[in-house]
């Protein structure tokens, strides 16, 4: 009874009245396996938030979980590359929209992998910057054959939509192209997608034009802009897209910034200094003497056509 | 057939006037006008002169149109050949249909019984041939003329009851031959030396030696299953489980054919006459019911103007309009076989929750117009030329040629270029200053002159460019200097990734 309540004071209080409490072998024993069992709770714990947050291991769907961007340290951070059955969200100011377009094309094209891929798109996007343009997507090393879009006429609609989409397994990824900011897509919404996106193994991008970051339950966050290409010889103009990728949001690790460039060829994102110098070096022309106002901006020209 | 809008109208003339010739004529009138001696034809400056207070009309012929419209619908409960016939009548097909409702007679009566209600006037008749039963409703109302006894019924009848044209019916009153008896009894040849051919095909089919098929308004669907309630149901769970189990029946009847639904109608027919039919369509032949289910719940839950049931539907109606043969393919050896099956039925379902045209694929075409080069088609039907279409290759390691993004009308830019016609140094689009940091171009793109529309276009130059921000754009001149145009117009065309 003694050592009973000497055990029930230790654990109310710390410290000091421990070491007093430690008189006989069954209170030190009682201690231990309370511990223990305290450590294997917790572990228990963790696994279960672990299976419940879901560890990108199990989920429907064929081929490996995780898929690399082809950007070494953008992979490092992500533990191996983006996770197919989850969200995905990008976010783009309205001036960048092309370029965010640009880059979650790739990311589609990386997790898709030449399934089917269903690109849904609020119809005052297409208004605002333009419809998707299949030579441009044939440009950039993707297949047009695979796409299939889907005009929706309200951000319900296309979150619906998605929602469905993300239902059939037959499908490599679902893009989800929205304007403005909207209290549609609220964590309500995205649990929702979540889930549906677990479910299939298809994943889930969400393209978020003119918004800034809200919670929700993405698994990766990013904030893209373009960035300026790297120099080049003067008679090359620019090179392949350059994108300014922030990755704001990992539930699954650490977050980062990188300046990644699409290889068309490879149809893979690498690093956009790769090869080439360290820096973005001013434009190396000479300032025309005659001319000197226009020395801040020398611009570089390719004749082509 | 006219229309009696109330008992207190009933009781003052009505006459309804149309313009013949410059001058208002009365087109159709009242049982009260008729009692005052008036006949269509008569002018309104005669009948005001006979009778001062009486109520006038004029003449609507496209909501007499609409109204002879909505009539056929409701008609298509009874027969899914319905024909119209101007200006006021219906021909109703109901070969093998009659028994459903307890007989010609008590068909007819049912028919007539429920537009009286409805508050029409209306006179039919059944016969073996459609002109003969028109011919027979101008006469008197209800009779019902058994096999081979058509020229008998109408024998005794006017020439005018047949319908021919006035001229023929003056013609005929002319010579003497008042009823359809007297024109029968003489030789077919002189009756077509001087009234025409055609009016002897009309006189044969009216007396029943000769007979023609009505045109109806739709196409005969190739599968109907339908159910008919004695009390009106309204609420959505029946009406859902009503079309399931009607799309199981329909499904049978298919399979027996090996056949599939392509599009697939609900008509919904209100106890009140009104009648509303929602299809879907599907890219693939539908062989199972559940997809059936699933294609309508999704439209069901779209529709803009929901289903109104108001005061119950007594008749609900699944017709397979479309059908195509199934081939049954062995599936389970190769899974893309399924997967494609699997999105041809997610885009079905895509299609018919927001409607079919707002779900394609793209088919590249032969030009080099940009806004030209991709053709946007419903992917419900090309889906399959969609994933064999041949794009056009890329150039190895060359930077992206044309943008991602392209708008579908170009935007109108401001240019600063440092001589006229040279490369754009900055523009101004949506209020917003780029200055430009690389260039690349013109790359020069011709109007397609063979073509009518394109012949007074303009030759564009397209330059690559990236302003100082890394945004990259698509932009083009208008025109070729001193040659096309003296000073140009920009335009942003697309944005690169």
């Amino acid at each position: 009874m003694e050592s009973a309540r000497s055990v029930f004071s230790r654990d109310e209080e710390a410290g000091r009245r421990r070491v007093m409490a430690g008189f006989g072998p069954a209170t030190v024993g009682s201690h231990n396996d309370h511990a223990s069992q305290h450590g294997s709770t917790l572990a228990r714990l963790r696994r279960d938030i672990g299976r419940l947050e879901g560890d990108g291991l199990s989920f429907g769907g064929e081929g490996p979980p995780r898929v690399a961007l082809g950007h070494d340290e953008a992979d490092a951070t992500l533990q191996g590359g983006l996770l197919r059955g989850a969200l995905h969200e990008v976010f783009a100011s309205g001036a960048q929209a092309a370029n965010a377009t640009g880059f979650i094309a790739g990311l589609a094209s990386r997790v898709a992998a030449r399934r089917p891929l269903i690109w849904v798109r609020q119809d005052f996007s297409e208004r605002e910057n333009g419809q998707l343009a299949m030579s441009g997507w044939c440009e950039l090393g993707l297949d047009p054959r695979a796409v299939v879009t889907v005009r929706a006429p309200d951000i319900e609609a296309a979150l619906q939509i998605t929602a469905d989409a993300l239902a059939c397994d037959a499908l490599g990824a679902v893009v989800t192209e929205i304007w403005g900011e909207t209290r549609y897509v609220d964590l309500v919404a995205s649990r929702k997608l979540t889930l549906a996106a677990r479910g299939s193994g298809v994943a889930s991008l969400m393209l978020r034009i003119a918004a800034s970051p809200s919670p929700s339950t993405a698994e990766t966050r990013w904030v893209v802009r373009a960035a300026r290409s790297p120099p080049r010889s003067s008679w090359q103009g620019w090179g392949a897209p350059v994108f300014d990728a922030q990755l704001v949001r990992n539930r699954h690790g650490q977050t980062g910034q990188w300046i990644m460039e699409w290889n068309c060829d490879e149809c893979l994102f690498r690093d956009a200094l790769f090869g080439g110098p360290a820096t973005h070096p001013q434009p190396v022309a000479a300032a025309p003497a005659d001319r000197s106002h226009q020395a801040a901006n020398v611009m570089y020209q390719r004749r082509a056509g | 057939m006219s229309c009696t809008s109330g008992a207190q109208v009933d009781e003052t003339p009505c006459i309804v006037v149309a313009k013949d010739h410059n001058a208002l004529v009365i087109s159709a009138l009242n049982d009260a006008a008729t009692r005052l001696g008036f006949e269509p034809g008569l002018p309104l400056a005669n009948a005001r002169a006979i009778c001062p207070d009486i109520a006038v009309f004029d003449a609507d012929d496209v909501a007499d149109a609409q109204t002879l419209n909505a009539i056929a619908d409701w008609c298509d409960r009874f027969t899914p050949l319905v024909a119209l016939d101007p200006p006021h009548g219906l021909l109703l097909d109901i070969s093998g249909c009659a028994h459903l409702f307890g007989g010609e007679a008590a068909m007819l009566k049912t028919i007539c019984d429920a537009l009286r209600r409805q508050g029409f006037v209306v006179s039919a008749a059944i016969a073996g041939t459609a002109i003969c039963a028109r011919t027979l409703t101008r006469g008197r109302s209800g009779c019902v003329v058994a096999e081979g006894q058509e020229a008998a019924a109408v024998t005794a009848l006017p020439v005018f009851t047949l319908g021919a044209d006035d001229a023929i019916t003056r013609g005929l009153r002319r010579a003497g031959l008042k009823t359809i008896g007297d024109v029968a009894a003489r030789g077919r040849h002189e009756i077509a030396a001087r009234f025409g051919a055609e009016f002897v095909a009309l006189l044969e089919q009216a007396l029943g030696a000769r007979d023609a098929p009505i045109s109806p308004r739709k196409p005969l669907p190739d599968y109907i299953a339908e159910r008919r309630f004695a009390d009106p149901v309204a609420t959505d769970t029946v009406i859902v489980a009503t079309l399931s189990r009607l799309a199981q029946t329909l499904i049978a009847s298919m399979n027996r054919d090996g056949k599939g639904a392509r599009r697939l109608e609900a008509s919904f027919f209100r106890t009140d006459g009104a009648v509303r039919t929602i299809g879907v369509e599907t890219g693939l032949p539908v062989t199972r019911g559940d997809i059936i289910d699933r294609l309508f719940r999704e439209r069901l839950d779209a529709l803009a103007d929901p289903l109104d049931p108001g005061f119950g539907f007594d008749l609900i109606r699944l017709a397979a309009s479309r059908t195509d043969d199934v081939v049954a393919a062995q599936r389970d050896l190769d899974a893309h076989v399924h997967d494609s099956d699997e999105v041809a039925a997610l885009i079905d379902r895509i299609a018919a929750r927001i409607g079919g045209s707002r779900i394609v694929v793209h088919l590249p075409q032969d030009t080099h117009i940009p806004e030209r080069a991709m053709l946007a088609v419903p992917a419900q039907h090309h889906v399959a030329a969609a994933t064999v279409a041949a794009w056009p290759a890329r150039t190895e390691a060359e930077p992206p040629l044309r943008p991602l993004r392209l708008f579908a009308q170009p935007e109108p830019v401001e240019v600063l270029a440092d001589f006229p016609h040279g490369p754009p140094a900055a523009f101004r689009w949506r209020r917003a200053f780029h200055r430009l940091a690389l260039i690349e171009g013109p790359e020069r793109i011709a109007m397609e002159w063979w073509r009518l529309g394109d012949r007074d276009d303009l030759t564009r130059d397209y330059f690559r460019a990236e302003d100082s921000d890394g945004a990259r754009f698509w932009l083009y001149r208008e025109g070729i200097h001193r040659r096309e145009v003296v000073s140009f117009r920009w335009f942003l065309h697309g944005l690169f990734a």
